[in-house]
């Protein structure tokens, strides 16, 4: 049982091996079938990082997230600082800023420039505002609101408000984009098991006489399978390595002036380039692809070929 | 070891390649199969290798009813019936020890084995000073060899062989029927088609002689009543 084994295993190796030796006796043919597969696969896999990293910078957003909280008219100053450091308490809550009616009122003639008609009213319209910012702990969309909902029901508070219509929209934009690259990346991978299945049938074809033989003498279709599909195994294997180098390659060239940019808006955005996962997962698929490409074209045209 | 019953083989558009043939090879046994082109000698081979199946009758061969084996049992049938062609069917991208090991590979024996068996077999057609050379530098009789120590280098019980000779000179042609007498004298059934009368007549082999599809002559049997 364990001679069987070794043998079998062996065999195996052999034809690993044997098949890899076939794709380097054609260097440019193979190379070009690689490339084909990388740059399929390059091009999802890039957009996947993009949006990878769009998530990152959307999840430093949240904390830009900020509910106004617009007191009641009648509110004092001295009610309005006691439930500022009331709220203070809360662990929801990261920062807070008081704005009282005079500074708001000051800070809207600066910038409306409506300063003058402003004069005009005898009293101050504006009510006193408290901007609270929910803490990065906490920052999904759903404790925001429940947050929201319980400043609502404090007292002195009039409205409020959740500023949040612009990130949801952001959302939207990148749940088109993610559905878009499911989209892509089922498209071309049916490229790829298209492309490989063809370069396996046209190998088929040009070893049709050697076929013919080793079914004559006496070779299963396991036997004549064998050396196909572990090249399609090797095809998609380089066509992976090929997409990896192509997508960090185009990654690192853009990563300088997308960190200047994030610069200047003062945030310490990182790119991420690939990380380990997505690797695992751009290489195994592309090997998975390779495998079924040739499955297929295997079953196809194997049986076609038969000994007359 | 053969054993043909009624067996008949038309081809789709009504072609009789075959018809009702009967005849019976004993283990160890050398016959030729003669007759004119197109007489079905091919086919009869084609038969017993199940690279065609009988429309009509049946086919036994080592005691099996080939009827009964099913696609995939195939290439297993084959691997007991060595056979030799005509444009001996090497494979040119390959030493000779590579083409003579491929049936030993097919059937997953170790690389020591491999090497033992096939040296052999190289070494019974006088090919074993050749083991390294590609078929494209080898002569016509040579390949042929080549051809036969595949066929024979897993042992197989019956042998068989489709013009052998068509291509080689009558003395190389001797020279190849000297080494299947050989096989046949330890035991391996030989069955060789072949329409070089010159040569079958000399020697003391049986004679099965197909005429437009008929057996129409059997020298062990030759009150026979499928005879015209």
């Amino acid at each position: 049982m364990k001679n069987w084994l070794q043998t079998y295993l062996l065999r195996h190796l052999q034809v690993f091996f044997y098949s890899l030796g076939q794709l380097t006796r054609s260097p440019f043919s193979s190379l070009m079938t690689s490339a084909v597969i990388g740059i399929a696969l390059a091009l999802p896999a890039g957009l996947h990082l993009v949006l990878q990293n769009l998530q990152t910078v959307s999840g430093d957003l949240d904390s830009a997230v900020q509910i106004s909280l617009f007191l009641k008219k009648s509110t004092t100053d001295k009610q309005a600082q006691q439930l500022v450091s009331q709220l203070k308490g809360m662990p929801q809550i990261n920062k807070i800023q008081y704005i009282s009616r005079e500074q708001a009122l000051k800070e809207f003639k600066q910038l409306s420039g409506f300063g003058n008609a402003l004069k005009a009213l005898e009293d101050n319209p504006l009510p006193a505002v408290i901007v609270v910012q929910p803490s990065l702990t906490d920052s999904n969309a759903n404790s925001t609101q429940r947050l929201v909902e319980q400043l609502q029901s404090r007292p002195y508070v009039d409205i409020a408000q959740l500023d949040m219509q612009w990130i949801k929209r952001l959302y939207s934009i990148m749940d088109i984009i993610r559905r878009g690259v499911v989209i892509l990346t089922g498209l071309l991978a049916l490229a790829v098991l298209l492309v490989i299945g063809n370069t396996i049938r046209l190998a088929i074809q040009n070893r049709r006489e050697e076929i013919v033989i080793i079914k004559l003498i006496g070779g299963t279709d396991r036997f004549i399978r064998r050396p196909f599909l572990y090249s399609g195994f090797w095809y998609g294997l380089f066509g992976g390595l090929i997409a990896l180098a192509l997508v960090i390659s185009s990654l690192l060239l853009v990563s300088g002036p997308i960190e200047a940019l994030t610069q200047s808006y003062d945030s310490n955005f990182k790119m991420q380039v690939i990380d380990l996962n997505s690797t695992i997962w751009l290489i195994g698929g592309s090997i998975l692809l390779g495998l079924t490409g040739s499955w297929v074209a295997v079953e196809r045209h194997l049986r076609e070929i038969e000994p007359t | 070891m053969i054993r043909f019953s009624h067996a008949s083989k038309r081809y789709p558009g009504g072609f009789d390649a075959l018809q009702d043939i009967n005849f019976h090879l004993s283990p160890g046994e050398m016959a030729f199969l003669t007759g004119h082109s197109g007489a079905g000698k091919s086919t009869l081979l084609k038969l017993i290798a199940l690279i065609e199946r009988a429309s009509r009758g049946q086919v036994i061969v080592n005691g099996q009813n080939l009827a009964k084996i099913s696609r995939g049992k195939i290439p297993f049938h084959r691997r007991n019936v060595g056979m030799i062609f005509q444009n001996h069917q090497l494979l040119f991208d390959r030493t000779v020890f590579d083409n003579v090991a491929l049936p030993l590979v097919i059937s997953g024996l170790s690389h020591h084995e491999i090497g033992k068996k096939v040296r052999a077999s190289l070494d019974k057609v006088g090919l074993l000073s050749k083991e390294r050379a590609y078929p494209v530098t080898l002569s016509g009789g040579e390949q042929q060899r080549v051809g036969i120590a595949r066929a024979v280098v897993n042992k197989p019980p019956l042998l068989l062989a489709d013009e052998p000779t068509g291509n080689l000179d009558p003395e190389l042609s001797r020279e190849i029927m000297g080494i299947f007498e050989q096989f046949s004298q330890v035991g391996v059934s030989v069955l060789i088609a072949s329409h070089d009368i010159d040569l079958i007549t000399h020697l003391p082999y049986r004679v099965l002689t197909l005429n437009n599809a008929r057996l129409s002559n059997d020298t062990a049997q030759p009150l026979s009543s499928s005879s015209v």
